[in-house]
């Protein structure tokens, strides 16, 4: 009567700490540079190795421009910290994919589509995304700075067992409806803080449906909800994708990682600690009107007002559409938009590409649009290129930009001017996320795209 | 910075917002040290509510103004939420804050404030609300949290509760140890879970 939380977690609790948390061994770590530098420090005040070096694999990711990638980086703070990344690689001895290396990417493009991120193990990184490698069956979760230095240290973190929740979506998804929309729905209505404490489990026929693309989608949005992960139980998706990973087992070892892979599941009669569901059928495509991601309705829908809003949430309301420069009530249909941004570790994969591609083609970006279309990894890039879709995207009057985290959090030059309104992929609307005074709205690539082509918020069915 | 905690009584900043995020408390761009200089995040602790773009401090915002300070941070519900950036509790910490309290945290930003010896202390929103409504009536109005016995209290009210702190991390705070020298102590039992 386990979950598979349960499974996974207690199989890897080292022991408990008495009157404490438990000391849980860690089977992946990454690192990008942004949140690393300070636990290598730490390291080298106390005159200490890495463990398990063999278990951590690092590669710059934030900083990274999304331009000239063959030139050293401009900004001397960026590179520093991207220098340092490299330079504590390689003092420890440890894996390490450099701007431009074939490798190289998002750490949460890169994890699962390499095949280090496997069904089963325990993965952390010092990142809140690192839910997104939930995905392929593993507990996933991202942890600060001290706790990448614990990890480096001893391969272990202290960590109190969250408790279990399950989310099943139930029923298929509308055409022009995606994994992002489908997160995007939920965090509408369980808020920033309903997974908070939580462990999420996503099941039900609409998560089963969706390919290992969108469950990394899904996967990368649980920490939106407050969530300390989100896994999808391993399954023939799941095995399809990762056959053939250049560091996935092979051979006999394959068919025996897949025979215990198949394992890896909550009991029929597992109970969680908290379960809801919704009916696909309710999700139309969604766009995120405020400044958190649970502040999101559907496309074609119209803001709350103040009398939809608890009282005691009034002033963060109207703080943040103050910001937004949006009126309680109205509709966000039509309204102009300046920046598109494709990209990150939410939507930064070839299916986005995909569908990116599939809205523009035959069609020209609006006249006025800034878009940057941004891959999550070179081997995205090179899919895309492998494809065609780059000679689509092209025609359409769009190009493709080298890979990195960009405007999702604005740490390289990919940064959105004060006061302009950007359709964004990624998964953060806070204030000055993508820029200080920048106006994020989050939503799917198809309605990315679909603003792209209008200039404004368009509804992505009409265009399909 | 590693400290020793007992009893903290002092008066308070109060931010009564909810869902204050880490990308507020600490904006990106000042995420590229790769030193853990906690002056350097405390000066840039609400970076863009507490300055303009040119660096003119933003009047009425409680950090610019005199009226509110002290060792305590008072903030709405689900302080922290968003990225993992330990960066926003050094800034915490760089600014002097030693306890933060607020009805409810973001999972991955309250472990990061134990790990910096700054306590999250979660009080029901019958006490914060109170709380809020005492400062606002006298910014002088102090809290005393009492951390061998578990317990705050607003002392313009005297409303007081407990809140919950494990044994372990009880243990660590008030002997400033943190969880590496712990986990450093436990090669043997590391390496024989690697056997199983």
């Amino acid at each position: 009567m386990n979950t598979l939380f349960d499974k996974i977690w207690d199989a890897h609790v080292v022991q408990h700490v008495e009157g404490g948390p438990d000391q849980l061994y860690i089977d992946r770590l990454y690192c990008h540079e942004v949140t690393s530098p300070q636990a290598f420090d730490g390291l080298r005040a106390r005159g200490i190795r890495c463990l398990r070096p063999e278990r951590i694999v690092c590669m710059p990711d934030h900083n990274t421009p999304t331009e000239g990638q063959d030139r050293p980086i401009e900004d001397p703070v960026s590179k520093k910290q991207v220098d340092a990344l490299a330079a504590n690689a390689a003092e420890f001895g440890l894996t390490h994919f450099g701007m431009m290396h074939p490798d190289n990417g998002i750490i949460h493009v890169v994890g699962p589509e390499k095949g280090l991120s496997l069904p089963g193990m325990t993965i952390v990184c010092g990142d809140s995304h690192t839910s997104t490698h939930g995905a392929v069956g593993a507990v996933a979760f991202g942890i600060g700075t001290s706790e990448v230095e614990m990890v480096l240290a001893s391969q272990c973190i202290l960590q109190q067992k969250p408790k279990s929740m399950r989310i099943r979506v139930e029923g298929t998804l509308g055409k022009g409806v995606t994994a992002k929309d489908m997160a995007l729905f939920l965090m509408s209505r369980l808020t920033t803080s309903g997974a908070t404490g939580y462990f999420v489990e996503y099941a039900g026929s609409a998560v089963r449906a969706l390919s290992m693309e969108g469950r990394l989608t899904l996967c990368n949005l649980s920490i939106e909800m407050g969530g300390r992960g989100g896994f999808v139980a391993p399954d023939e998706t799941t095995f399809a994708y990762l056959k053939g990973r250049d560091c996935a087992p092979k051979g006999e070892e394959w068919d025996r990682a897949v025979e215990a892979w198949r394992q890896l599941r909550s009991d029929d009669d597992a109970v969680f600690d908290r379960e809801v569901v919704f009916d696909a059928a309710e999700i139309a495509p969604m766009i995120t009107y405020g400044t958190n991601p649970g502040m999101g309705i559907p496309i074609t829908g119209y803001l709350p007002t103040l009398d939809d809003i608890p009282s005691e949430a009034h002033a963060s309301f109207c703080k943040s559409l103050k910001y937004m420069g949006f009126r309680p009530g109205y509709m966000l249909l039509g309204k102009p938009v300046d920046y598109v941004f494709l990209g990150a570790c939410t939507n930064g994969r070839i299916e986005d590409f995909r569908a990116f591609a599939s809205i523009v083609a035959g069609r020209r970006k609006a006249p006025g649009v800034v878009a940057w279309l941004v891959p999550g990894s070179w081997k995205v890039y090179r899919q895309i290129e492998a494809e065609g879709l780059d000679k689509v995207l092209e025609a359409a009057g769009f190009e493709i930009r080298q890979p990195g985290c960009s405007a999702c959090l604005a740490m390289n030059p990919d940064r959105i001017p004060a006061g302009k309104y950007c359709v964004s992929t990624s998964n953060r609307n806070f204030e000055g996320r993508q820029g200080p005074g920048s106006r994020t709205l989050l939503a799917s690539p198809l309605t990315a795209a679909a603003a792209a082509v209008t200039g404004c918020i368009t509804d992505p069915r009409a265009l399909l | 910075m590693k400290q020793k905690f007992d009893i903290i009584e002092s008066t308070c900043v109060p931010l009564p917002l909810e869902n204050v995020d880490t990308d507020q408390i600490i904006p990106a761009r000042f995420l590229k040290a790769t030193t853990r200089d906690e002056r350097f995040f405390g000066e840039n602790l609400f970076r863009d509510w507490r300055y303009d773009p040119d660096g003119t401090p933003v009047p009425g915002f409680v950090l610019n103004d005199p009226r509110y300070g002290g060792e305590i941070l008072v903030a709405g519900r689900n302080f922290g939420s968003g990225s993992s950036r330990e960066h926003a509790a050094w800034a915490i910490a760089g600014y002097g804050f030693k306890v933060v309290i607020s009805s409810f945290f973001a999972d991955i930003h309250k472990n990061n404030e134990l790990n910096n010896f700054v306590l999250p202390v979660v009080v029901t929103p019958e006490f914060l609300d109170e709380l809020f409504a005492s400062i606002d009536a006298d910014p002088a109005t102090k809290v005393r949290v009492d951390v061998p016995n578990q317990t705050v209290t607003n002392l313009a009210t005297g409303r007081s509760e407990s809140f919950e702190l494990n044994a372990y991390k009880k243990y660590c705070l008030m002997n400033a140890l943190d969880d590496i020298d712990y986990l450093l102590l436990q090669k043997d039992r590391i390496e024989a879970y690697e056997k199983r």
